[in-house]
Parts: structure tokens; sequence; C-alpha cells
């Protein structure tokens, strides 16, 4: 009998496969890119003053990402649940929180492709500023907020996966839980940006407490993930 | 109607009923003294009063997310996945939800009258608004399609991840600002600043408050069960029919 993947392969295996849809289908780079520069453009007709907007670039930069992670998780799900392709992952025997990780890097790397682009905008469109010792606080700001958003997407994602309103539940279950992570990375990107006066060295407990969300849903999500789609 | 059918129909018991009469004699007790015995307050006037509902739903509300996260353990820990366990739950949420709808709309009365606003964005009130969210969600997920055992896991899930987020949302927003009053009752000093028989309406009004949570979620799991068992009883009754008819044909 041929002996089942480890743990390392199926989640290098999941990776591949949700980077690999992605390249093909480039929904990511065609549509959601897109969706994300055209909220930064409308929070600037909006806003109408430069000052504000260098002031709130930080919650903006991450109000588009988050909106952005809803329509980024129910795509991938979307996908996963046609022709039941969750069920023969879950079929084959394989272990679900290596599934789950596996999903969970695939997203945070498209969020992570998704923020350079919005902070790239933030740069031209909002005239923000950053020291190299604020580049070092946003790059770790963005890995670790990713890196939460990535996990909490892909627990949900799963729970809402194939059932009917999902499109409506899947904002209203996750909003409240990434509420955290808004609050943090907004506060770390404007101490990285300087905004408001606000010192480098502030952003850096927000940065812990986005670490922490991380840690507490990377692990969570994979002991949650295989009993919400066992069914 | 059969003495039978009126059986599986009642969802209340001797205990519900003695558990309701002792909710009501609380209540009207802490009507009576909090709207007319009780003295206004030297600093806040006649809103204290708020506190006498305010104060009480918020302590249920938080009991009653408490125990749904606690049926939901039990749920997926215990080895016979029992529905028992998740009718509880899901009663517990619903009554909780309530309790804290009726938190924030007392919150937002007293704090117009106090702060001059009807909301602030202080660490207390906005983890209360966002466990409000939450439990919404919650019940949200109890709705979706699925057998019964997959709305348990489901909102089991759920449940226990609302425990890992409320400490999450509540440290932020604490890092974030704060500007809500300070604990009076319970003082970590145990040094208890308000008038005896004010003290005690409060303390009625949790018990009171309680009484009634419990009477709420013995009668809705009742309900949830009958509601399962109109659901298998169907769908039995459906194959039943099927069967009959093939037989017959």
């Amino acid at each position: 009998m041929k002996k089942s993947m480890g743990k390392g392969r199926v989640v290098s295996a999941v990776l591949i496969k949700d980077l690999r849809i992605e390249a093909r289908s480039r929904v990511v780079t065609n549509q959601v890119l897109p969706f994300a520069g055209l909220i930064m453009i409308m929070f600037a007709f909006a806003l109408d003053n430069d000052d504000v907007l260098q002031r709130v670039a930080g919650g903006l930069i991450w109000l588009a990402t988050i909106f952005s992670l809803f329509v980024i998780v129910q795509r991938s799900f979307a996908i996963d649940t046609v022709d039941a392709a969750l069920d023969s992952l879950r079929v084959a025997g394989i272990d679900l929180s290596a599934v789950f990780l596996g999903k969970a890097i695939a997203l945070t790397l498209q969020l992570m492709a998704l923020d350079v682009v919005l902070i790239a905008s933030a740069f031209l469109l909002y005239q923000v500023q950053v020291s190299a010792v604020g580049l070092v606080l946003l790059v770790t700001c963005v890995t670790c907020a990713t890196t939460g958003l990535g996990f909490v997407g892909t627990l949900y994602g799963g729970l809402t996966a194939g059932t009917n309103g999902r499109e409506t539940l899947l904002p209203l279950l996750l909003l409240p839980v990434v509420a955290p992570v808004l609050i943090a990375a907004t506060r770390a990107t404007e101490a990285a940006f300087g905004s408001g006066g606000a010192a480098t060295s502030e952003g850096w407990a927000w940065v812990g407490l986005l670490t922490i969300f991380a840690a507490v849903f990377g692990i969570g999500g994979s002991l949650a993930f295989g009993p919400l789609i066992d069914e | 109607m059969s003495q039978s059918s009126r059986k599986v129909s009642n969802t209340g018991t001797q205990a519900t009923r003695v558990i309701g009469v002792l909710a009501i004699v609380v209540m009207i007790w802490v009507v009576v003294s909090g709207l007319v015995l009780t003295p206004a307050d030297v600093v806040q006037g006649e809103s204290v009063r708020i506190m006498y509902v305010h104060v009480p739903s918020a302590w249920i509300a938080y009991v009653a997310f408490i125990v749904t996260a606690i049926a939901s353990a039990f749920y997926i820990f215990a080895k016979r996945h029992s529905l028992g366990f998740d009718r509880v739950a899901g009663a517990s949420a619903e009554v909780g939800v309530m309790f804290m709808a009726i938190t924030l709309i007392t919150g937002s009365l007293w704090g117009r009258l106090t702060w001059g606003e009807f909301w602030q964005w202080d660490p207390r009130l906005t983890t209360t608004a966002f466990l409000f969210v939450t439990y919404i969600g919650y019940l949200a997920v109890r709705g979706l399609d699925g057998s019964t055992q997959q709305r348990a896991k489901r909102s089991a899930v759920v449940a226990l991840l609302a425990v890992l987020e409320i400490p999450l949302v509540h440290f932020s927003v604490v890092f974030w600002r704060s500007l809500h009053q300070g604990a009076t009752i319970l003082d970590p000093n145990g040094d208890v600043k308000m008038d005896g028989l004010m003290l005690f309406t409060l303390f009625s009004g949790v018990v009171g408050f309680t009484l009634v949570f419990i009477w709420l979620v013995l009668h809705r799991q009742r309900t949830m069960l009958l509601s399962d068992l109109a659901i298998e009883r169907g769908l039995d009754n459906a194959i039943l029919e099927r069967q009959n008819e093939s037989a017959r044909n």
C-alpha cells in the first residue's frame, strides 16, 4: 500500500495548487488589484483633502486589504467546492490541518502582493513618506497582519464554503474577528508613515498584537478547520 | 388534543413554573424599588435608575455567552456528540443577544444623559458591540442549511472561536482608547461606594434577570428539541408514506 503524503508535502501541494490557479486565472491580478486600487481612489474622492488623506492613509490601506480579503477568500473556496474538490481532499485521508496551512499561506502571499501595490498607491496618491526605520516596521507589520488575515480568512472561508448566502455571511462573521488586525495594522502603519506626528517606535507594540493574533488563529484554525469541513 | 401530543408540545415543567413565578416576584420588586423606593444619585440624578436594568442585562449577556461556549465545548469534546448541548448553546446565545441589545440600548440612553452622547468609542462599549455582532453571526451560522449535526458542529466551532476573538478585540480596543466609568461595585479593594438599598436593588436585578434567563433558555431549548423532532418525524413519515405507496402499487 502506498504511504500517505507527509504534512509538509500536503502543505506545499495545496499552496502550489492555489498559486497555480491564480497564475492561470489571474483573478487577483486582473480583478482584485484594480478593485483595491479603485477603493483607494474613491477614498480620495470622498475625503478630498491632502492632509486628511496623509493622516488616514494607514487605515485606508488596511480597509482596502480587508475588503479584498472577502473577494479572494470567496473565490478560493468557490473553486474548491465546485465538483466537490474539497470533499475529494477530505476522502483522500490527508491531514486537513495541512490543507488549512497550505491555503492560508497561499492567501497570505496574495494579500502581501496586494499590500505592496496598495502601499505604493498610497505613496503616489496620498504623498505619504517613510524613513528607513519606518520601512522595517512597515514590512514587519504587513508580514504579521497578512499572516493573521490569511489564517482567519481561510478558517471562515472553510466554514461558509458551499453554504447558501455565503457572500453576505462571510463579511458578517469576518469583520468583527479582523477588527484587532484593522486597529493594530492601522496604528503600526501610521507609526511607520509618521502620520499625525506618530513616532516609529510606537508601532512595535501593535506589531506584537498582530503576532499574537496570527499565532492564536494559526493554532485555532489548524485545530478547527478539519472538523468544520469534515461533514 | 390527545394526552400524548399535549405532553410533547408542552415545554413547561414544575421547575420552570417555580422559576417563572420567582422571576416575576423578583422583577416586580426591582421595578418598585428601582423606580420608587431608591433615592436619586447625588451626581447622576434620576438617570442612575437605568443602572438597575443595564448592569444585570450586561451581566446576563456575558453569562449567556459563557454558557454558549461551555455547552459548545461539551458538544465538540464529548465522545457522544449530544445535540442537547448544541440546543442549550443556541438557546443561550439567542437570549444573550437579546440581553446584549438591552445593554447597548440602556447604555446609550445613560450615556446621552451622563456624557451628552449616545455613543463613545470606549473599550468596554466597543467590545460589547463587537460581541453583539459576533453572536448575531453565530445565530446566522445556526440558520445555515444542512443537517442538525452539521449545524451543531459549525456553530460549536464558531462559539469556541468567539472565545478566542473577544479577548483580542477587547485588548486591542483598550490599547486604542479608554473612557468608561471605572468599576464601582466590583472594586478590587472591596470598597463599595453605594447606598445600601441601591446596592440591594441592583443585586435583586441581577438575581431577577438570571431567573428570567434560566426560564427563557429552558423553554427555548425545548422548543428547539420539538423543532428538531418535527423535522426528523417529518422525514420518517415521508419515507413511510413512500414505502406504503410503493407497497400498494
